[in-house]
């Protein structure tokens, strides 16, 4: 079916029609393609959220979910778009390493070192800090004793995250001279915290005392990673997955798609705005796209108007 | 083990278990054995042009080995063991858990199983002694540590969740996946585990262990499944299936385009083929093309 621009008969009703236009005239350019753009961030995805680093969004909570693929390049795009937008930034890595991000974010044009030692970003690295936990001598633990560790629920079997959010807290706390306006925190990912022995509800209520703390508070941003999918066997995420579910301003879910592997189209993404959560009880606003990863940018689409089949 | 495992670069080795090992890959030129078997299957002529699968016409032939041009694999032969000059000339390091527990007191880490506690406080101090993570610059030529772990998740790691529903600490397998990890993120290290997943009843835990991992790469034997007398997989002894490769340091990774594969076993050769249908049906002398057609015509497609 070509597209003619906004009209009754258009098949994604549900998308507002200027703004699917623009998306499907601009992928017969393939404009993710296009030479000459330095990687910031990925700008198709903000247009399709309507958002920019110039204006950034205050006390939201936006969880990414995937679901037979990996959502981790959302967790990118979010990272260096808070970094752009001039907020100070604490990332609680648990997944990767901080060389891993740090190196994509380049692609991206952003430096994770070079906002590191500006102060603007504070970085949990969760694979470094747990072997400090474990294997770090008794002498600097006990130095520590005023601010414990934030992973200390590892070895301790804490049945709370305590010392996750204090951490979290403390590095988002207003300072004297702060150059950083904005507040966001960025957590990738939250089943791993299942995986180290918290239970899910001591995942949401860590997750619950971030958002008063970050988002109420602070007026901050908060953006979390929590992978599974519905035929998941893991019912502890699961439930941990649906409520967040339930509290989030903003869902984006990157799904592997249904019938496999496709070299052009590497999955689908689920923008679900929670309009219902707003006064005035408006029903949630429902987008799908689908997109394509490439080194340094990742192109969107109407569903069944790849590039590549065009 | 790890595909350059030339005897010149296989300089450490860290396994569990005294058995003999088998001897290392050479890279040797096997290939004339599946060179021949390639060639032969592509070269059939499928000139004609397609009248009902033309959209088909421009793709690649569907080759046999999903990379017959560049080298691919290694010559074995399960026979062989290592030679005890090879083996006595690198350092190597053992866990074998029994003798562990026996020769010190248990220890208390993290709520974590024993055992596993245990084995990571191994690695750690090898890591840490040899100079692995860069506290004291190794003496020879930087090497890397690789690391062999078999079985983990059996019983005989102290660790009941291959035997019930409901295992008694279904964290500790998780829990030592994720320090591994960081030890591994932390230092010249990689590292190899054997997972007997058909054991694992729990499936949460072997998500959980799949997300911990940066490969994942599942073999699912014929044996003792119905498969075993389908005649579509004949020739094959099982399927090998990718759940998972590593996106590091890219937004991108290197998806291979072929996902169903098979592999065939024999005493000296270990082949992975990509499944094809139509060669499955494939009965001597009538080509692969007009088969197709034949049974497109028949389905009425």
């Amino acid at each position: 079916m070509r597209a003619t621009g906004a009209s009754a008969a258009f098949p994604y009703a549900h998308v507002p029609p200027r703004r699917a236009f623009r998306t499907l005239r601009g992928c017969r350019r393939d404009r993710g393609a296009r030479r000459g753009r330095r990687g910031a961030m990925f700008a198709e995805l903000n247009e399709l959220l309507n958002a920019s680093p110039q204006r950034p969004e205050k006390g939201t909570f936006t969880l990414l979910r995937d679901t037979r693929t990996d959502g981790s390049f959302l967790v990118h795009h979010f990272l260096s778009f808070y970094l752009r937008a001039g907020c100070k930034v604490c990332f609680v890595a648990l997944l990767q390493s901080f060389s891993h991000y740090n190196i994509v974010a380049q692609k991206l044009g952003v430096s994770l070192t070079a906002a590191k030692e500006r102060g603007q970003l504070v970085f949990l690295e969760g694979l470094g800090s747990c072997l400090d936990v474990l294997f770090g001598e008794e002498q600097q633990q006990q130095e520590q004793a005023g601010q414990p560790h934030p992973l200390r629920f590892i070895s301790d079997g804490a049945s709370d995250l305590r010392g996750l959010f204090e951490f979290v807290q403390t590095s988002l706390a207003p300072a004297a001279g702060d150059a950083w306006p904005g507040r966001a925190l960025l957590l990738d990912d939250l089943g791993v915290l299942l995986s180290l022995g918290a239970s899910p509800v001591a995942v949401l209520d860590f997750v619950h005392y971030c958002r008063v703390a970050v988002c109420s508070r602070l007026q901050g941003n908060i953006v979390a990673l929590a992978r599974g999918g519905d035929d998941s066997e893991d019912e502890e995420n699961e439930l941990l997955v649906t409520s967040l579910c339930h509290h989030s301003d903003l869902i984006l879910w990157a799904e592997g798609l249904a019938t496999g592997f496709c070299k052009d189209v590497h999955g689908q993404l689920k923008i679900i705005r929670r309009a219902s959560l707003q006064p005035g009880g408006q029903p949630d606003v429902l987008q799908i796209y689908q997109y394509k990863i490439q080194d340094k940018n990742v192109t969107f689409f109407a569903r069944g108007l790849s590039a590549a089949v065009l | 083990m790890p595909q350059n495992c030339q005897s010149q670069s296989f300089s450490k080795l860290y396994h569990m278990g005294t058995e003999e090992l088998p001897a290392p890959l050479l890279d040797d030129n096997y290939r004339n054995e599946l060179g021949e078997e390639a060639t032969a299957a592509t070269s059939e002529d499928f000139q004609d042009s397609m009248k009902i699968a033309w959209r088909y016409q421009n793709l690649p032939k569907m080759e046999v080995s999903p990379t017959t041009s560049a080298r691919f694999g290694h010559y074995y032969d399960v026979s062989q063991t290592m030679s005890s000059e090879l083996f006595q000339s690198i350092k190597c390091h053992s866990f074998f858990l029994p003798e562990e527990l026996s020769s010190q007191p248990t220890i208390k880490m993290c709520n974590m199983n024993c055992g596993y506690a245990r084995l990571l406080q191994s690695i750690q101090k090898i890591i840490y002694q040899e100079g692995f993570d860069g506290s004291h610059p190794q003496k020879k030529q930087k090497n890397i540590l690789r690391i062999g772990i078999q079985s983990l998740g059996a019983m005989l790691w102290g660790d009941d969740i291959c035997s019930t529903d409901n295992p008694e600490d279904s964290h500790s397998l998780t829990k030592f996946l994720y320090v591994l990890r960081g030890l591994l993120r932390k230092s010249l290290s990689a590292c190899l585990i054997t997972v007997p997943a058909h054991l694992i009843q729990n499936k949460a835990i072997m998500e959980r262990v799949t997300n911990l991992s940066d490969v994942v790469v599942g073999l699912e034997s014929f044996i003792g499944s119905e498969r075993e007398t389908n005649p579509l997989y004949k020739d094959y002894h099982g399927l090998i299936h990718v759940h998972q490769i590593p996106r590091l340091n890219s937004l991108i990774c290197d998806v291979s385009d072929t996902k169903d594969l098979a592999f065939r076993l024999k005493r000296k050769l270990f082949t992975i083929e990509t499944m094809c249908c139509v060669k499955l049906f494939c009965k001597g002398g009538i080509s692969a093309i007009s088969h197709c057609y034949t049974l497109l015509t028949k389905t009425g497609l």
